[in-house]
C-alpha cells in the first residue's frame, strides 16, 4: 500500500459547478474526498435585518430575491405567515390562483435544477439550455400575470395583485399541451442514459435515517425513500381539494433524486389541470377588499410553512402591534439541505462533489440570505 | 469628406481600407468573453442572455470562461458583499488586459434593496473601474444585451495610443488593484476605511464623472457625496400614492381599499 498524504483544497467562491459564490473546503487523499467542511456567508445580505426595520408589505419584493428561482413560493409562505398572523381571509380565487403559480414555479424549478445537474456532470449547457427554454415560457406567463420575469412580488396579504390577464388562461394551456413531451423527452434522453448513470447511480447516498436527522426536506429527502410533503402532511391553502401522488426513491442518491424531480414535474401538470377545471371564475374576487396591505398584526407569533420546490420553506414572524415585524426568521430549506454534504461527500471522488451539489439543488440567496 | 466618410465610401465600391484602430478594436469587439461568474440573482438573467432565447451568441460573447485568465468581461452578477468583495477584486486582478466590467443589476451598482445591510458593498465601483451600469432589479436580458452592445460602441472609439493597458500618455501602469483586507472598523482598502455603515452615498474614485478618463488606479478616500434631491429638504415629494407613471393601478387599488375601510370603520 502507498503512502499517500492528505491535501486541503479550496472548491469556490467562485467556481462555475458551485451554484453562485459558495466554498467548499475539500480535505482529499489522492482523488478520494476524506473530508468536507461547506463554508458560507458570501452572499450574507442581510434579509432579516433588514426586514426587520420594513413593514410587513415592503418584505414582500425581499422574499422574492430569497429563492430566486421561485419567487411566487416565497411570496406564498410570507403571505400565509402574515395572513395567520393578522388574521386576514383570502378568497378562493385567490387561493387557486396562488397554488397555480407555485406549482409552475416548481415546474421552472425543477427544469432549471436538472439543467444544472447535467451541466455539472459535464455536458455543459446543453440540458440547461433544454429546461431554459421551458423556463421561458414560464416565465412569458409571469410576466403577463405580474409584470415581471424572475421577481414577480405577486402576493399581496389577502390574494394576490392582480387577476389573471385574459389571454394567460389560453396560453398556459397550450403550454400545458407542449409540457409532457418536453419531460418524457428529458426522461427519455437521460433516464437510461449510460453517462449519467455512472455519474449518479450510488453516488451520494443519504440514508434514510441520515436525511432525517439532519431535518432535510423537499426532493433530497423524498429521494432518501420517506414521503413527507407539507402539501399532504399539512395541506395548506387547496391542496387537500387535489389528487396528486409524492413521488419517493428507495436508495437516496443523486440518481433518485434527479428522478423525484422529473416526476414531481408530471404532479405539478396533474396540479394545473385540476387548478383549471376548478378555478372559480372573477365574481370572487382576486383580493379581500376588505384586506389592509399596511397590516399592523396583533402581539403575537406564527409560523407559516409551504413545501417550496426546495424543501419546507417556513416563515416565522413575532409581532409587537407595530407596522414591522419584531423577529423575522426564514427556516431556509435549501441551506438545511446543505448541512449533510460533508458526509454525503465523504469517500467518494472530487468529481463526484459537484454532482452531489447539484443534486441538493441550492441557491445562495436563500443559504445565507 | 471626414476620413471615415472616405473609408466607408470607398467600402461601398469594394475597397477596403483599414487602420490599425478598426482592426484592432473590431477583433476585441466581437469575441468579448464573459466569465462565468455569478452572484445572486442577476445570475439567473445572465444566464437567460447566454442562452437560446437572447442568444448572446450573436454579439460574439457566448463564450462563458470558467478562468478569469481566458474572459475579457466581468459581468458583476448580483449584490457584492464585504467578504466576497476581496475575492471579485482578486478575479479583477487575474484577468488579462483588455478586460472590462459591466456592473449589473441595482446591487453591483450601489447596493440596490440591500444597500442598508451592513455585509452590503454599495457599488462595485468603489474597488473596480466599471464601463457599463445596467440598471434594474434584475435586469431583463435585454438590458444586459443593450449593455454589451454599448460596451460594443466604447470599445469602437478607443485608439492605440491612449487606452490604459498600454501605458501609453502619463497614465500609471496599474495592472494589480489594491484587495481590500477587513480592519477593525471593516473593509479597508491601504489602510483607509470603504464603504462605512450607514455612510452617506461614496463617490467612484475610478468612473465618477468629476474624474473622467483620468482613472488612477489608486483608490482616495473619497471627500466629495453626491447629492440627491430626495436629500434635499427643500424639494418637496409628491405623495407616493398619488405619483403617476409608477405602477398607477396599484396605487388607485391600495387608496381604494383604504377607503373602504376607513368608511366601515
Amino acid at each position: 500500500m502507498l503512502k499517500t498524504e492528505e491535501l486541503q483544497i479550496n472548491i469556490g467562491p467562485q467556481h462555475p459547478s458551485t451554484h453562485g459564490v459558495f466554498r467548499m473546503l475539500v480535505t482529499v487523499d489522492g482523488e478520494t474526498i476524506t473530508d468536507l467542511k461547506p463554508v458560507f456567508g458570501y452572499l450574507h445580505r442581510n434579509h432579516e435585518q433588514i426586514a426587520e426595520q420594513n413593514t410587513y408589505l415592503q418584505n414582500m419584493p425581499y422574499t422574492d430575491r430569497l429563492d430566486y428561482f421561485n419567487s411566487m413560493a416565497n411570496n406564498h409562505a410570507y403571505a400565509m405567515a402574515v395572513e395567520r398572523l393578522a388574521g386576514i381571509e383570502v378568497p378562493e380565487r385567490a387561493e387557486y390562483i396562488r397554488v397555480l403559480m407555485v406549482e409552475l414555479t416548481r415546474i421552472l424549478n425543477h427544469a432549471g435544477a436538472l439543467g444544472f445537474l447535467i451541466n455539472d456532470m459535464g455536458m455543459w449547457q446543453t440540458q440547461l439550455a433544454f429546461g431554459m427554454r421551458e423556463r421561458e415560457k414560464i416565465l412569458d406567463l409571469f410576466e403577463s400575470a405580474s409584470g415581471a420575469r424572475l421577481m414577480c412580488n405577486y402576493f399581496r396579504f389577502g390574494g394576490v395583485a392582480r387577476d389573471l390577464p385574459p389571454d394567460f388562461l389560453p396560453r398556459l394551456k397550450d403550454l400545458l399541451i407542449a409540457l409532457p413531451s418536453f419531460v418524457d423527452e428529458l426522461e427519455r434522453l437521460l433516464r437510461e442514459n449510460e453517462i449519467l448513470l455512472q455519474r449518479s447511480e450510488g453516488i451520494g447516498v443519504l440514508p434514510r435515517e441520515l436525511a432525517l436527522a439532519y431535518s432535510v426536506t423537499g426532493p433530497v429527502l423524498r429521494g432518501s425513500g420517506v414521503p413527507y410533503d407539507v402539501r399532504k402532511a399539512e395541506p395548506y391553502s387547496v391542496y387537500d381539494r387535489f389528487d396528486f401522488d409524492v413521488p419517493v426513491g428507495t436508495v437516496g442518491d443523486v440518481y433518485d433524486r434527479f428522478l423525484v424531480r422529473v416526476e414531481e414535474m408530471r404532479q405539478s401538470k396533474r396540479i394545473i389541470e385540476q387548478i383549471l377545471e376548478q378555478l372559480p371564475d372573477a365574481s370572487g374576487g382576486h383580493i379581500n377588499p376588505k384586506a389592509r396591505q399596511n397590516v399592523r398584526p396583533p402581539v403575537g407569533d406564527t409560523y407559516a410553512r409551504v413545501e417550496s420546490p426546495k424543501g419546507e420553506l417556513g416563515f416565522y414572524l413575532v409581532s409587537d402591534g407595530s407596522g414591522k415585524p419584531y423577529r423575522y426568521k426564514v427556516r431556509a430549506p435549501s441551506f438545511i439541505n446543505l448541512t449533510p454534504l460533508g458526509d454525503m461527500c465523504r469517500g467518494y471522488k472530487v468529481a463526484d462533489v459537484v454532482v452531489i451539489l447539484g443534486s441538493i439543488d441550492i441557491v445562495m440567496g436563500e443559504v445565507d440570505r | 469628406m471626414s476620413e471615415q466618410e472616405i473609408q466607408l465610401d470607398l467600402e461601398r465600391q469594394g475597397v477596403f481600407l483599414s487602420t490599425l484602430n478598426r482592426f484592432y478594436n473590431w477583433g476585441r469587439r466581437s469575441s468579448i468573453w464573459p466569465m462565468a461568474f455569478g452572484l445572486a440573482c442577476c445570475a439567473i438573467e445572465m444566464m437567460a442572455f447566454g442562452l437560446s432565447r437572447y442568444d448572446v451568441a450573436r454579439f460574439g460573447a457566448e463564450l462563458f470562461r470558467a478562468s478569469p485568465r481566458q474572459a475579457d468581461l466581468m459581468i458583476v452578477a448580483g449584490t457584492v458583499t464585504k467578504k466576497m468583495a476581496p475575492q471579485v477584486v482578486r478575479l479583477y486582478n487575474q484577468m488579462a488586459e483588455p478586460r472590462y466590467v459591466i456592473s449589473m443589476g441595482a446591487c453591483a451598482t450601489s447596493g440596490g434593496p440591500f444597500r442598508d445591510g451592513y455585509n452590503v458593498l454599495r457599488g462595485i465601483d468603489l474597488l473596480v473601474p466599471v464601463d457599463v451600469y445596467v440598471p434594474g432589479c434584475p435586469p431583463r436580458p435585454e438590458a444586459l444585451l443593450h449593455a454589451l452592445i454599448t460596451l460594443q460602441e466604447q470599445i469602437d472609439r478607443q485608439k492605440l495610443g491612449r487606452v490604459r493597458w498600454y501605458g501609453a500618455g502619463d497614465r500609471p501602469q496599474t495592472s494589480d488593484f489594491p484587495v481590500p483586507t477587513f480592519g477593525a472598523q471593516g473593509l479597508e482598502v491601504e489602510g483607509k476605511l470603504i464603504d462605512p455603515v450607514g455612510g452617506l452615498p461614496l463617490l467612484s474614485p475610478y468612473t465618477s464623472p468629476e474624474q473622467g478618463e483620468q482613472k488612477s488606479g489608486r483608490i482616495e478616500h473619497p471627500e466629495i457625496v453626491r447629492t440627491f434631491p430626495i436629500m434635499d429638504p427643500t424639494v418637496e415629494l409628491e405623495h407616493a400614492l398619488k405619483a403617476k407613471g409608477v405602477a398607477p393601478e396599484i396605487a388607485v387599488d391600495d387608496l381604494k381599499r383604504d377607503e373602504v375601510d376607513d368608511a366601515q370603520a
